[in-house]
């Protein structure tokens, strides 16, 4: 499915989608250096379906902005699509955000003054689509996530389980390689939690690459893969 | 793709400002009020400087007016004994005028004495003047019927009249005033014309007083009657009786006033020299004045331009203030969309995108602030003329002008806010409440 992606920048199939190599992220604060991420080394194939676990405080969300492409690393190298992230200046980054990364947030992030469509069209109006052809595709991201009877709401009219499909479809707007997502049932109740969750397995099984960082074992156990962080290194891997 | 962006672009603002309706039109107000105050200021300048400047063109441009005036060593001894006192200008002086100056088209003399003019038994106050027939080449005059004076008049000193239109108001009611007679101290003169109210004559003298203080009469006469140059002087002569404050005095004035006509106006001011040095050499005293309607004119305009830049200068400063709360507004606006910012710049956006985005808000604020603001700003002046009295002009350069400003003033207020938002960390952004 991500093979017909006219838009991406010199991907190559043949290697993983994603590989971090001794990868370390300082903060300073003040006079002293914070290490978030120790030697951080990943690597992440297409059609995979990861969670990122750990406790709070040990980089996990620093981890997830590495992977979102919302920082640099300090060192290392982070490879995404064969394109070494490390090297690009913002505009690029913006672009690779735009391209590649489909983003899941736990309180879902929509824009409040926008309707379902207008959100889910967001990251197609950065990427140049016509007006036509992304709301054309907006409107069937909206079904496909089963909002079809509520295009022009606002986001403060749907239930939380609702806000977070509209995020999906929105995620999903310009075929990402990765969907990332920060802890998506969060902020739901165990109802619509099941439900996205179920949304999550039925795009894995469609061949989407999915990063999924949570505290929620029920994800853990769906997900083929589980890394667990512990004090900025990766204390396991499977 | 440029075009269809700034389509979207403009579109998305537009939500927005609409959004905040009560907010968006409260900070447009101060886009509005600058952009009518310079429109309004702008037109009531222009105005009155038209005015001005048509005024001092009746005079004509192309003239150099010398008038007698009193000169003021004499007074003293004037009004303590009964000496008759000799000055201003004479027919010698008008004769050295035409002969010595070049590039002089006409010599135009003439005798101004304010006088009762009869026609049966009405009597109204006029002005003399006694004159020459080429008078009308200096003067804004027309004739409406009849004839000007004519130079067998003035060879024949005839007791003939040309009488302006509101002397015909006031004194022939009904009657056709050609072939009347009208009876000046015991003479009668009969009308050969009728010619237009020298309406420049009340406006001139009013700016002429402004401009150049001392005017003989302070007229309450309705209007003028011309008479040949001879005839007056035969028949009025050039001895008059004064009664000022300090009792009785003798006056001898052989002409009122000489306006000489040059060529062209570049030829004015070189004439004027030269006619100065003239009258200097041969009045001792300092009993004239030359009046320069082209000069009063460049000094009008002068006064005009300081008039302009202090009327501008006031709305630039409201257009300032403006535009200082529309950056306010856009400032607490970038900080209330934190949020979406970050989202945004998740989603693909670039700085750029960001700096479009509110950059665009603030334009769409200061160009909806403009064109209501020029709505405003040209029935202001509507209103000054109607209620006010005053003339205004508004010019295509004011509006532009005052447009233009108010897109300046949102992309100078606009660029700060906008860079702010771009430049916000997304991260930081994301995690905002």
């Amino acid at each position: 499915m991500t093979g017909d992606k006219d838009r991406a920048i010199g991907f190559d199939t043949d290697s993983p989608i994603l590989v971090m190599d001794r990868l370390c992220k300082n903060y300073e604060l003040g006079t002293v250096e914070l290490k978030v991420l120790r030697d951080i080394e990943l690597t992440i194939n297409e059609g995979d379906y990861v969670a990122i676990m750990g406790p709070s405080g040990s980089g996990k969300s620093t981890l997830l902005n590495m992977i979102g492409c919302l920082d640099r690393p300090t060192s290392g190298d982070y490879w995404l699509g064969g394109q070494n992230v490390a090297l690009l200046d913002d505009d690029q980054l913006s672009m690779i955000r735009g391209a590649r990364i489909g983003f899941i947030f736990q309180s879902f992030n929509l824009i409040n003054q926008l309707n379902v469509v207008e959100n889910i069209e967001v990251p197609m109006y950065y990427q140049g689509y016509s007006e036509s052809e992304s709301a054309e595709r907006a409107i069937e991201l909206a079904t496909m996530v089963g909002l079809e009877e509520r295009l022009d709401h606002r986001p403060s009219e749907l239930s939380g389980g609702q806000q977070q499909r509209v995020a999906i479809a929105r995620a999903l707007a310009n075929d990402p390689l990765i969907i990332l997502a920060d802890e998506p049932t969060g902020n739901l109740d165990s109802e619509s939690g099941a439900e996205i969750l179920k949304i999550l397995v039925d795009l894995h099984k469609r061949g989407k690459t999915l990063i999924v960082v949570t505290h929620d074992e029920g994800i853990a156990e769906n997900a083929g893969r589980v890394v667990e962080i512990f004090d900025g290194r990766i204390k396991r891997q499977s | 793709m440029f075009l269809f962006r700034f389509k979207r672009t403009a579109k998305l603002g537009i939500k927005s400002l609409w959004m905040h309706k009560l907010r968006s039109s409260l900070t447009a107000l101060g886009i509005i009020f600058g952009v009518s105050s310079v429109i309004a200021m702008l037109a009531i300048g222009e105005g009155a400087s038209r005015a001005a400047q048509e005024q001092i063109a009746r005079l004509g441009s192309r003239n150099i007016i010398v008038k007698t005036v009193p000169p003021p060593e004499d007074k003293d001894v004037g009004s303590q004994q009964e000496t008759m006192r000799v000055y201003g200008l004479t027919y010698l002086d008008a004769e050295r005028f035409r002969n010595s100056l070049p590039n002089v088209e006409v010599v135009v003399p003439s005798r101004r004495i304010p006088q009762q003019a009869w026609y049966r038994n009405r009597k109204v106050a006029v002005e003399i003047i006694g004159t020459v027939p080429w008078y009308p080449e200096i003067s804004p005059v027309r004739v409406i019927s009849g004839r000007f004076l004519g130079s067998i008049d003035m060879h024949h000193k005839q007791g003939v009249c040309v009488i302006d239109e509101n002397v015909v108001k006031e004194l022939f009611v009904l009657d056709e005033p050609l072939d009347q007679d009208v009876k000046i101290l015991g003479d009668y003169y009969r009308v050969v014309g009728v010619v237009s109210a020298a309406q420049a004559a009340s406006t001139a003298d009013a700016i002429e007083n402004g401009a150049v203080k001392g005017k003989s009469q302070g007229g309450a006469n309705v209007g003028n009657i011309y008479i040949p140059l001879t005839t007056v002087k035969n028949r009025f002569g050039e001895i008059s009786l004064q009664f000022g404050t300090g009792g009785r005095s003798v006056e001898k004035v052989e002409l009122q006033e000489v306006i000489v006509k040059v060529g062209s106006i570049d030829q004015v001011l070189p004439t004027r020299d030269t006619l100065e040095t003239i009258l200097d050499r041969f009045h001792k005293k300092s009993d004239y004045q030359v009046v320069v309607p082209l000069e009063l004119l460049k000094q009008a305009k002068q006064t005009q331009r300081i008039f302009s830049i202090v009327l501008g200068s006031i709305a630039a400063i409201s257009l300032l203030v403006g535009g200082i709360g529309i950056m306010n507004i856009m400032l607490a606006t970038v900080s209330e969309r934190t949020r979406e910012i970050g989202i945004r710049r998740a989603l693909g956006a670039k700085k750029r995108d960001i700096i479009i985005q509110f950059l665009s808000e603030t334009l769409m604020l200061t160009f909806l602030g403009g064109i209501l603001g020029i709505g405003l700003g040209s029935l202001i002046p509507f209103l000054v003329t109607h209620f006010g009295r005053m003339p205004t002009v508004i010019t295509g350069i004011s509006l532009v002008l005052a447009f233009g400003i108010s897109g300046a003033v949102g992309i100078i207020f606009g660029i700060y806010p906008a860079y702010r938002a771009a430049n916000m960390d997304p991260i930081e952004s994301l995690r905002h409440e």
